[in-house]
């Protein structure tokens, strides 16, 4: 909870040296957060219904044992439709590994989860409109794949 | 802004989108008066997501918002502009490795930036480093996969995505692109 603490500091020191600003300050950030709202909705139940359409576990099981090229395209495909928070993909991704999942499909499968977001894509939307937010996932699906590629070389694994 | 430039912006009409919000919370809330297991454990995806965000969102908000009033234009421009040369993808990265959030953060934060006369391309670096580098992750991946493995990750990932970035902005800037 340190991100509350530092926020409510600064409130408090902005507020002493300057209460005008310090007020709008807090109007602009009333209105850029009713802004993104609705979007930000969107977003939450398409999160929940995914969650519950593919349990998270079940698509994991997908990931096998070849590290073939249509095996990475296949882990950056389901990296780039789950949601998974970190404290959870890592852990897994360990246990993958320990299983004897190859380096290079735990790479395209982990990148393309954080920088491919299907489920923020309605959010991304809304500032940087269709075209930039497309343009933007693809070339983090490109680059996850580079890097799994990268990674692969590196550990030997072809 | 222009009509087509509005629908860009959206993924659905308004109504429909009302619609599908209305549908869902409906649905939720019949679960959990008839019990259907469906429609609770949809809600408590959603519930668990959304205690998350509601501690987090505020404060990155009201943070922006200082930012906007108290941080000057010229020094925005001075070191993420154009003016800035490199060091300005050397502070989008550090920005984006040490902030909370991910992307729900970073998106509105980069909206600010741009406003303030951050260049394009290191914006997009941000978002991206945001994703990929972000420092609490990167140790708990660490931790799980190795430091080789992360340390290949940083090194392969963050020039790709500033060559990216450069190339998106070199497109974007011929377009008037702007960020909302």
């Amino acid at each position: 909870m340190w991100f509350i603490y530092i926020t409510i500091s600064l409130l408090l020191i902005s507020f002493f040296w300057d209460r005008v600003k310090t007020k709008k300050a807090l109007v602009l950030a009333y209105q850029r957060f009713i802004f993104i709202l609705p979007s930000f909705l969107v977003m939450l139940i398409l999160v929940s219904l995914l969650l519950f359409l593919f349990p998270q576990e079940k698509i994991i099981s997908y990931l096998n044992y070849q590290s073939n090229m249509w095996q990475i395209i296949l882990a950056a495909l389901i990296g780039s439709i789950t949601a998974i928070p970190g404290f959870i993909a890592f852990p897994l991704a360990g246990i993958l590994r320990n299983s004897g999942i190859s380096y290079t499909t735990i790479a395209a499968f982990t990148t393309t989860l954080m920088m491919v977001g299907t489920i923020t894509f309605p959010v991304e939307v809304t500032y940087l409109g269709k075209r930039v937010a497309l343009i933007r996932n693809l070339i983090g699906f490109f680059i996850a794949l580079v890097i799994a590629l990268i990674i692969g070389f590196y550990f030997k694994e072809f | 802004m222009s009509n087509k430039e509005k629908k860009d912006k959206k993924i659905f009409p308004k109504k429909v989108s009302w619609l599908i919000i209305f549908t869902y919370f409906t649905y939720i809330l019949f679960s959990y008066i008839f019990n259907l297991s469906s429609g609770i454990k949809i809600g408590q995806h959603l519930f668990a997501f959304l205690s998350f965000m509601i501690r987090i969102l505020p404060c990155a908000f009201i943070v922006i918002g200082l930012f906007e009033v108290w941080v000057p234009r010229e020094k925005v421009e001075k070191h993420l502009g154009y003016l800035g040369g490199w060091r300005g993808y050397f502070w989008a990265i550090i920005l984006a490795g040490t902030m909370a959030g991910g992307l729900m953060v970073a998106l509105p934060v980069s909206s600010v930036l741009f406003r303030k006369g951050a260049r394009l391309s290191v914006i997009f670096t941000f978002l991206g480093a945001a994703a990929v580098v972000r420092i609490p992750m990167t140790l708990f991946e660490a931790s799980f996969l190795g430091v080789e493995f992360t340390t290949i990750r940083w090194l392969a990932s963050l020039p790709l995505i500033i060559l990216s970035s450069l190339w998106l902005e070199k497109y974007l800037v011929k377009q008037n692109f702007q960020i909302k």
